[in-house]
């Protein structure tokens, strides 16, 4: 090992933070720079790693690893697969557009920046870290600094939202504490030494009855980051609490933590269990992708809005992981990094409107493409991938998860037809996106030019930053998305190949 | 097929559009001039280079058996999935090609003049760009997939331009309107093609048209095709989804001319004839698309006869003529389909051109409020009325010969119901085109509405478009020699046979729709509105388009609104109550123990944490017992 190249990537962050910590708060214009610097650093590394990658080796790439608590066989161990390297480059895009989606920050401006790259550098650990116990440590990481960020930053009623995130986040993040620990101590019982390595537990053989419980436990504290239904009202009430860069993350990748954490080790640790309860995964995932969007499609609140659509679109991925099969699982992890950028830079140009027109009722808004085109064009851009149009990332993402779920050979769950039903119904949704999205761009941007919004301007400058990053991401995968899919697939392929192994068990139903 | 030298060459058909696109986007946004030029030179090209394939296809011998096929892999899941990027090209997609660049091409000129004043015209230019490469990448598809990627493009351009104006509300919901109900149908048409992949493991059109005379669960093959039909009802707006095209008009009418009639509402006739072998292999199923052609083909001309919005009444004429091609193709005259749908492109985009040139002119679409214009408008009223010609199917105009295919094909392959329908039809086109002519081209002039001819840049496209609409049904005539039959068919080249029966009644009844049009609105005679107000009733329902967008209005508001209500109710008071619920129970019991409770977000962590290691080591135990 040469560079330790995802360190830096995790580090850089944090090395930002700590020089902020001695830059004078009145500094502001430095502090800002001094951010972009520290995520640009960790973007334009990950944008390397991610076309060094070896795609057709797969596996893990880029480790390192140094031992930290030997006798309790916990290491610092870093390394990135398929599947976590397309999530690594999403946490820097929106990381780095986080930052110029804030610079318009006016109070206590140091504090938000060192707040705000510390919950990226615990997101990037959560990634990159193949310790089990390093994974529950930077977890939590990102958990604390969120909830300081949307309670001193927030707007409207900001101590409700942050209390109701970091509650519903620390009940799961303990859920996921017991089923880590549970897994640990089994599998040092099997193994004869203690290790938090998730390749060493991975090669356990759990027993199907200890599978269905500690995957259980761990359905509901990823399901809550997903956030799955019910256990989404996290969500919505957060991002309209939450400052824009927040809701940037916060959707944008901190959801991603839960369906990572489902393909990475909930359905490879228990591949019995997984089929245990699929079912019930694909019934709760169409609540989520159905009932979502038909809430989503009734907000006042432009913010509510894209809040429950990714209630929707996250809905797709537990379908994903649901179905249970190659096309279905590189559907879900393309349609996270997907979903992040797209949501992301909703977030922003909301932001951008927020921050000119003080208000995110849709009552009130109505024309804006007439002030504030380019905001129109990105959210038009935006609006088009979340509904799944060809040519954008979420289309490849959507297209694989259906067909994955519609076309899955028949895995003795349920039955194959109420399988192709639920998925036929969760493949509906995309007609109601349609009309949510559809809806919010024609209230907000067209019609007549309202006197009330005369005068406003248009983003310029580092404003522009999150639309043409996040933008161009979204048309770049869109069109190319061989250079994501191959990634995926080559490391989806082993989890795959174990739960195909796995011997049959009934479906919960 | 050695020596081709255009046919190589295809890919950059679509791709120089392509290229416009952003070019004019980003680049000449701010010289307008520029813009118009790039764009037009982009779909020039194209054309030239779509002469050029046509014209080694025929002098090559490429027949619809022995196409050629061009495909690299866009993306590849080893064993499951291959999705190709490819071109097919076949004397199908070579017409059509022709077709789709040539009419893109003069309404782009045409538009030079007619969005002159616009604001918006770099912009327009540029969505037009976008709409003739994405139109043009579906009609070279070699497969499923890629058709829909270029079908969703499509109706993106579709939406973009049919809310151009997007200032004015009406725009929008029509845009709005629109994608909503293609999406609806684009969700069957994704189904349909997944049960073709899941069955056949390829979206490749050939390797279909292989596997599936082969297939016996006749059932599923049903369903699939069935799925695949709601593409075409969605996107060439047949019943029940025709309720967006209507509205479509509040696009520019070069728009009108071009998405909305002659090519992209089209395209779903033309996936019918590029999915033809699925639907022939299934009786059943083409007996459900020719009535639906035929019921979408009277039902809109019915509507057409009562309404007074010049745009209008040619929205629901194209609706009417698509319900026509897409009868041909139940009734297993592939061939009729497409050449109706070649000729209509013509004629079609001829009349919205000639009635842009009128709404230009006066600023006004309400053809009651118009009269005498061919005094001022001689070009634009010549036009119009050999559109008009065509469209009534008057020979030897194009649409003549085309109509008169379908008809004879509906006639000799048993649809004798289906005929006489047709037939019926043709008399109502007549005379409701020539009840407009007679309203705004003859009578008397409204005061206080000037016309004046417009400029060459939109009469020249005209009198192209005129020219096309006289002479380009003699490609097709059954007196022609190794005709359109014997170059785009399925199955087998044949010749057709001419009906003189056929033509001699649909002349005639053609001629009485005029006659009848000319006695009612071509002297002074208060006879319309009389039968107007004897026959209110009927009168409401036409001119209420049968009441059909007030019903699904009521869907949509009532019911799909109303659950999505009561589930955001659901979601506040009960998924919410539900945990907010166990919140209030463990803050009573803070009240109980109010001494613990320190309001510190900390001290709550720690509680937790403890609680949590507790739990692990019960879980540990359990885990012990377990194994």
């Amino acid at each position: 090992m040469s560079f330790p190249v995802l360190s830096a990537i995790l580090l850089a962050p944090v090395a930002g933070l700590l020089i902020l910590l001695f830059i004078p708060e009145r500094e502001e214009l430095t502090i800002k720079i001094v951010s972009a610097l520290a995520t640009l650093v960790s973007l334009v590394l990950s944008v390397a790693i991610y076309f060094l990658y070896d795609s057709s080796q797969g596996g893990l790439q880029f480790c390192e690893e140094i031992s930290w608590l030997p006798e309790w066989g916990i290491k610092y161990s870093l390394g990135v697969d398929g599947i976590s390297l397309p999530l690594v480059l999403l946490t820097a895009l929106v990381g780095f557009t986080a930052v110029f989606a804030s610079w318009d920050i006016q109070r206590r401006v140091k504090e938000f920046f060192i707040f705000l790259l510390m919950l990226v550098a615990g997101i990037f650990g959560v990634f990159m870290t193949r310790d089990l116990f390093f994974f529950y440590l930077f977890f939590d990481m990102a958990v604390i600094p969120s909830y300081l960020l949307i309670i001193i930053w927030g707007s409207t009623r900001k101590e409700y939202g942050a209390m109701k995130l970091t509650l519903y986040h620390v009940v799961g993040s303990a859920f996921l504490l017991v089923a880590i620990i549970a897994t640990a101590i089994y599998g040092a019982k099997a193994l004869g030494y203690f290790t938090f390595d998730l390749y060493s537990l991975s090669q356990v053989n759990f027993d199907v009855g200890f599978q269905k419980i500690v995957f259980f436990l761990m359905l509901i504290g990823f399901g809550v980051l997903v956030p799955m239904w019910p256990l989404h009202l996290w969500a919505p009430d957060g991002h309209v609490a939450a400052p824009t860069a927040i809701s940037m993350l916060l959707a944008g990748v901190i959801m991603k933590l839960g369906g990572y954490g489902l393909i990475r080790v909930a359905l490879w640790f228990f591949p019995e269990a997984a089929h245990y309860w699929a079912p019930f995964i694909a019934l709760l995932s169409l609540v989520n992708v159905i009932y979502g969007a038909m809430v989503a499609m009734v907000q006042r609140d432009l913010k509510f809005v894209i809040g429950y659509s990714s209630v929707s679109h996250m809905g797709y991925v537990l379908l994903g992981v649901a179905a249970l099969n190659t096309l279905s699982l590189d559907g879900a992890v393309a349609q996270m990094f997907a979903h992040g950028v797209m949501t992301a830079l909703f977030f922003a140009l909301v932001g951008n409107v927020y921050q000119r027109t003080h208000t995110r009722e849709l009552a009130r808004l109505g024309g804006l493409a007439h002030q504030m085109p380019r905001v129109a064009a990105g959210f038009l851009l935006a609006g088009l991938a979340s509904l799944g149009l060809p040519g954008l990332n979420n289309f490849v993402a959507e297209f694989l998860i259906f067909l994955g779920a519609f076309g899955r050979e028949d895995l003795m769950l349920g039955g194959s037809l109420a399988f192709r039903t639920v998925a036929i119904l969760a493949i509906s949704g995309i007609v109601i996106t349609a009309v949510y999205v559809l809806r919010i761009v024609k209230n907000v941007f067209f019609g007549p030019p309202l006197p009330e919004w005369e005068g406003l301007s248009d983003v310029r400058g580092v404003e522009m930053v999150p639309i043409v990053v996040l933008g161009f991401t979204l048309i770049f995968f869109g069109l190319l998305p061989s250079l994501q899919i191959n990634m995926i697939d080559a490391s989806v392929a082993p989890i795959v190949a174990k739960i195909k192994a796995a011997k049959a068990i009934g479906g919960i139903f | 097929m050695a020596n081709l030298y255009w046919i190589p060459k295809a890919w950059l058909i679509p791709l120089l559009p392509a290229l416009a696109f952003p070019f004019i986007a980003f680049i000449t946004r701010k010289a307008r001039g520029l813009s118009a030029l790039t764009a037009i030179l982009a779909i020039g090209v194209s054309l030239v280079i779509s002469l050029g394939v046509l014209w080694e296809v025929i002098a090559h011998g490429i027949t619809m058996d022995n196409p050629v096929e061009y495909s690299t892999v866009w993306l590849q899941i080893p064993q499951l999935l291959k999705i190709e990027a490819g071109l097919l090209i076949d004397p199908l997609s070579a017409v059509m090609l022709l077709v789709v660049t040539l009419v893109a091409f003069l309404v782009e000129i045409y538009s030079i003049g007619y969005m002159e004043d616009d604001p918006g015209f770099s912009v327009f230019f540029a969505y037009l760009s976008l709409f003739g490469a994405s139109m043009l990448g579906l009609v070279l598809a070699n497969n499923y997939f890629m058709i829909y990627f270029f079908w969703e493009l499509v109706g993106l351009c579709s939406y973009l331009l049919i809310g151009f104006w997007y200032h004015r509300a009406e725009a929008a919901r029509a845009g709005f309107k629109a994608f909503v109900v293609n999406r609806l149908a684009d969700f069957g048409f994704l189904l349909g093609f997944f049960f073709l992949f899941i069955i056949f493991h390829t979206f490749n059109f050939r390797e279909l048209a292989a596997a599936i005379p082969a297939y016996h669960n006749v059932g599923l093959l049903t369903v699939a095709a069935l799925l695949v039909f709601t593409g075409p009802i969605g996107k060439s707006a047949q019943f029940p989804l025709h309720v967006w095209l209507p509205d479509a008009m509040e696009g520019p009418t070069p728009v009108s001319a071009l998405i909305h009639a002659a090519t992209m509402v089209a395209a779903g006739v033309y996936l019918l004839a590029r999915a033809y072998v699925l639907f022939a292999s299934l009786p059943n199923v083409m007996l459900v698309v020719a009535y639906v052609g035929g019921f979408t083909a009277i039902f809109a001309a019915t509507i057409a006869i009562a309404q007074r919005d010049i745009k209008r009444i040619l929205a629901y004429s194209t609706i009417s003529q698509l319900g026509y091609m897409v009868m041909a193709m139940g009734v297993g005259s592939m061939t009729a389909g497409i050449f109706h749908l070649t000729t209509h492109a013509f004629f079609k985009a001829l009349l919205f051109l000639a009635a842009g040139s009128v709404i230009h002119a006066l600023h006004e679409q309400d053809i009651f409020r118009m009269g005498g214009l061919y005094k001022d408008m001689k070009v634009t009223t010549v036009t119009f009325i050999i559109g008009a010609l065509a469209l009534a199917g008057i020979p030897p105009f194009a649409g003549f010969w085309s109509k008169d295919e379908i008809l004879a094909a509906a006639y000799h392959n048993g649809f004798l119901g289906l005929y006489i329908l047709g037939t019926l039809v043709a008399f109502l086109t007549a005379f409701y085109m020539f009840r407009l002519i007679f309203i705004t081209f003859f009578g008397e002039r409204r005061a206080g509405l000037h016309g004046h001819e417009s400029p060459p840049v939109m009469t020249i496209p005209l009198g192209i478009l005129a020219l096309l609409s006289i002479f380009a049904g003699f490609v097709g005539t059954p007196f022609t020699a190794r005709g359109f039959s014997t170059f785009v068919y399925y199955a087998a080249p044949h010749e057709v046979e001419p009906d003189y029966m056929v033509m001699a009644l649909s002349t005639l009844v053609a001629l009485a729709g005029i006659a009848l049009a000319w006695w009612l609105y071509g002297r002074p005679s208060d006879l319309p509105e009389r039968l107007k107000e004897s026959y209110r009733w009927a009168y409401n329902l036409l001119w209420n388009k049968f009441y059909i967008d007030e019903f699904y209005l009521w869907i949509y508001r009532r019911i799909f609104w109303g659950l999505a209500e009561a589930f955001h109710w659901h979601d506040r008071h009960v998924v919410d109550g539900l945990w907010d619920g166990v919140g209030d129970v463990t803050r009573a019991s803070g009240q109980k123990l109010r001494y613990l409770q320190t309001g510190n977000l900390q001290t709550y962590a720690l509680v937790f944490f403890t609680a949590v290691v507790v739990i692990a080591l019960w879980m540990a135990g359990m885990g012990g017992m377990i194994r």
